[in-house]
């Protein structure tokens, strides 16, 4: 992995990049002729972690657990609702449009969708070079350059640079879009689900590329995605996000070693195994993702774990440590870590 | 990574155009109809006429003949001259309220689009605008005004502004959203330059589209004021003031009211054409398939 420290545990280390506490974010919900506020999303609802430089910290859930909007509330695309957001130790949740400008630079994002993500009315060159023109780095030849160099960077043609983005592939578009967040030098970058919409043996290369620029440029990166395997292959530590919360946080190896949390046993079990005489228990969760605008009380996860008891209606699950570094917000996990057994 | 002969795909905005053009014949033959139309408007004095305004007691009410192409009024006016004449304002009034209304409701429409305030504010004043039918509206607004083209313009641009401005603010509410914008504004792209940049040319397709129906629609809507009496003041020639005229006599002289029928009908159908032309071309999920 490029030759990159190992930085497994979240805390101790010597230079955190981004810490983010209580982060929350709610949607309200507006109804009637005078938009009475009849209720609240909770999208995001009080998540904390911090993120080390260099190190890339996988985000996973369910489509609309809340990942993404924790993605964009700390790259101040959405205002948060509380919670503070401290990038090399310095508070940036609050800060005005003109004050956040300088710290832009530092925080970067790759969205998903190869084809929304890219102006269709603006040439590559245009595309890649406009933060370099945002920040007044470069003109004329020497933007030319730059961007060129960019482009060669990320596995493009700098011949390339006049096309527009319907001429690409997908996976040329992300590279893309890659080039766009490499441009300004950034210490972080929120992949938010980059190859989600990408063939296979694209995603591979997206991936390495993406690796790679790691190793080179001391990247930290936030990885959003629900597919597993990309986010194992990644990351360095993993948070696993339930309706809004974080529910476990751990390294790579711990989470898929020895998952603490029902959920993420649950979504562990649901990973396909290329083996097909590979016998193993799968843990089908019955029932719906609750509605986060009215999430169930306690532990959030209660209406779907097969371990719940009494307490987890009526007891909100506080983030413990079981060990060092591996956190896990459940009830049922003591730090003796006593076997469990399904209820009923 | 396919590597793709560089000749294959040029310079892609005007290639597309182009290959549209040659993908919708009816959008060629819209605008060369309207580009006849246009010529005709511009050199009507060279093209037979006579003074539109000419009265002549004694040749009037002459059937269409060689002499007078499309007969004579009830004053003895000839009714091709004035048919021709007409074109002008018709084309004017097209166009003028096309552009302004456009213009406009851009303005309105990205305003509603970014403050929320106004947004309010402004799209229940559009929404209580658009509850009154169009034709209604600008004969109300006619009625408080003098009879003049200028007005006429001014009346229907205001019938016709809540509608570009709520497809402004779709458009501009949607497009705030997309993910383009969002990585513009995370590298510190300034709000002008968002707008200038990456809003304001996404909103050139659909506006085009729509131009080109409010234009069909504003000729019909003049010819409509000037026909029942609330539009171009009657000394000037427009196809409504020519119809209007030929009303009361329609069952002797037909040809007063038939031939500017057939104009505003032909020149109406052009502009359609090439809206509809022009909407297949821009559709991005249309060139995206290209």
């Amino acid at each position: 992995m490029g030759g990159l420290p190992r930085m497994a545990e979240g805390r101790g280390m010597t230079s955190p990049l981004l810490q983010v506490a209580g982060l929350k974010k709610y949607f309200p919900v507006r109804k009637g002729l005078l938009s009475r506020t009849v209720g609240q999303v909770y999208a995001v609802d009080d998540i904390a972690f911090t993120l080390n430089k260099g190190e890339t910290l996988g985000l996973v859930g369910e489509s609309g657990c809340g990942k993404s909007t924790a993605g964009k509330t700390i790259l101040r695309l959405i205002e948060p609702t509380a919670g503070t957001i401290r990038v090399n130790g310095e508070r940036i949740d609050g800060l005005t449009r003109a004050a956040m400008r300088p710290w832009r630079r530092e925080l970067q994002v790759v969205f998903q969708d190869p084809y929304s993500s890219l102006n269709p009315r603006m040439s590559a060159g245009d595309v890649v070079g406009e933060p370099l023109v945002n920040y007044g780095l470069a003109a004329g030849a020497a933007l030319k350059e730059k961007v060129a160099g960019l482009f060669a960077r990320v596995g493009l043609r700098p011949e390339q640079m006049q096309r527009y983005p319907h001429e690409f592939s997908g996976g040329q578009r992300q590279r893309i879009g890659i080039a766009r967040a490499l441009a300004l030098n950034p210490s972080l970058i929120v992949c938010d689900e980059p190859v989600s919409a990408l063939d296979v043996s694209v995603q591979a290369q997206v991936i390495n590329l993406l690796m790679d620029l790691q190793g080179e440029f001391g990247l930290s990166y936030l990885f959003i995605a629900h597919d597993l395997a990309v986010v194992e292959h990644i990351s360095h530590r993993i948070a696993v996000m339930y309706l809004g919360k974080i529910v476990e946080l751990t390294d790579k190896r711990s989470l898929f070693a020895n998952p603490q949390h029902p959920y993420t046993e649950a979504l562990l079990s649901a990973v396909p195994v290329p083996d097909p005489k590979a016998r193993r228990k799968r843990i089908i969760l019955t029932g719906d993702v609750p509605s986060p605008i009215n999430p169930p009380s306690g532990c959030r996860f209660h209406t779907r774990c097969p371990y719940a008891e009494a307490r987890c209606k009526v007891e909100e699950p506080a983030m413990r440590e079981l060990r060092p570094g591996h956190f896990v917000a459940c009830h049922l996990r003591n730090v003796d870590a006593a076997a469990l057994k399904p209820a009923g | 990574m396919t590597t793709l002969p560089a000749a294959t795909i040029e310079v892609p905005q005007r290639g597309m155009v182009a290959d549209a053009l040659r993908r919708h014949p009816t959008m060629i033959a819209g605008f060369a109809i309207l580009a006849a139309m246009v010529l005709m408007a511009i050199l009507a004095p060279y093209l037979g006429t006579i003074d539109p305004q000419a009265v002549s007691p004694v040749r009037r009410l002459r059937e269409p003949s060689e002499l007078y192409w499309f007969g004579t009024d009830m004053l003895g006016r000839d009714v091709y001259s004035r048919t021709i004449y007409g074109a002008r304002i018709s084309l004017a009034v097209g166009l003028a309220v096309a552009v302004l209304s456009i213009a406009i409701g851009l303005f309105f429409g990205l305003i509603t689009g970014y403050v929320r305030l106004a947004d309010t504010i402004l799209m229940r004043v559009m929404d209580g605008l658009m509850s009154i039918p169009p034709i209604l509206l600008a004969i109300a607004l006619m009625a408080l005004t003098k009879a003049s083209v200028e007005n006429v313009i001014v009346a229907i641009t205001i019938a016709e502004v809540p509608r570009v401005t709520r497809l402004v603010r779709s458009v501009v509410l949607g497009l705030r959203e997309q993910p383009f914008v969002e990585a513009a504004v995370a590298s510190g792209t300034r709000f002008h330059h968002i707008l200038i940049k990456h809003i304001l040319p996404n909103t050139v397709a659909p506006l085009l589209v729509q131009g080109t129906y409010i234009c069909a629609s504003a000729m019909i809507t003049e010819a409509i004021l000037s026909f029942i009496g609330a539009g171009t003041p009657p000394n000037i020639p427009s196809w409504g003031n020519i119809m209007a005229e030929g009303r009361s006599l329609f069952q002797v002289a037909y040809y007063v009211i038939l031939f500017p029928g057939i104009f505003l009908s032909i020149a109406v159908l052009a502009v359609n054409l090439v809206g509809d032309g022009l909407r297949d071309a821009l559709d991005p999920r249309l060139a995206r398939r290209m």
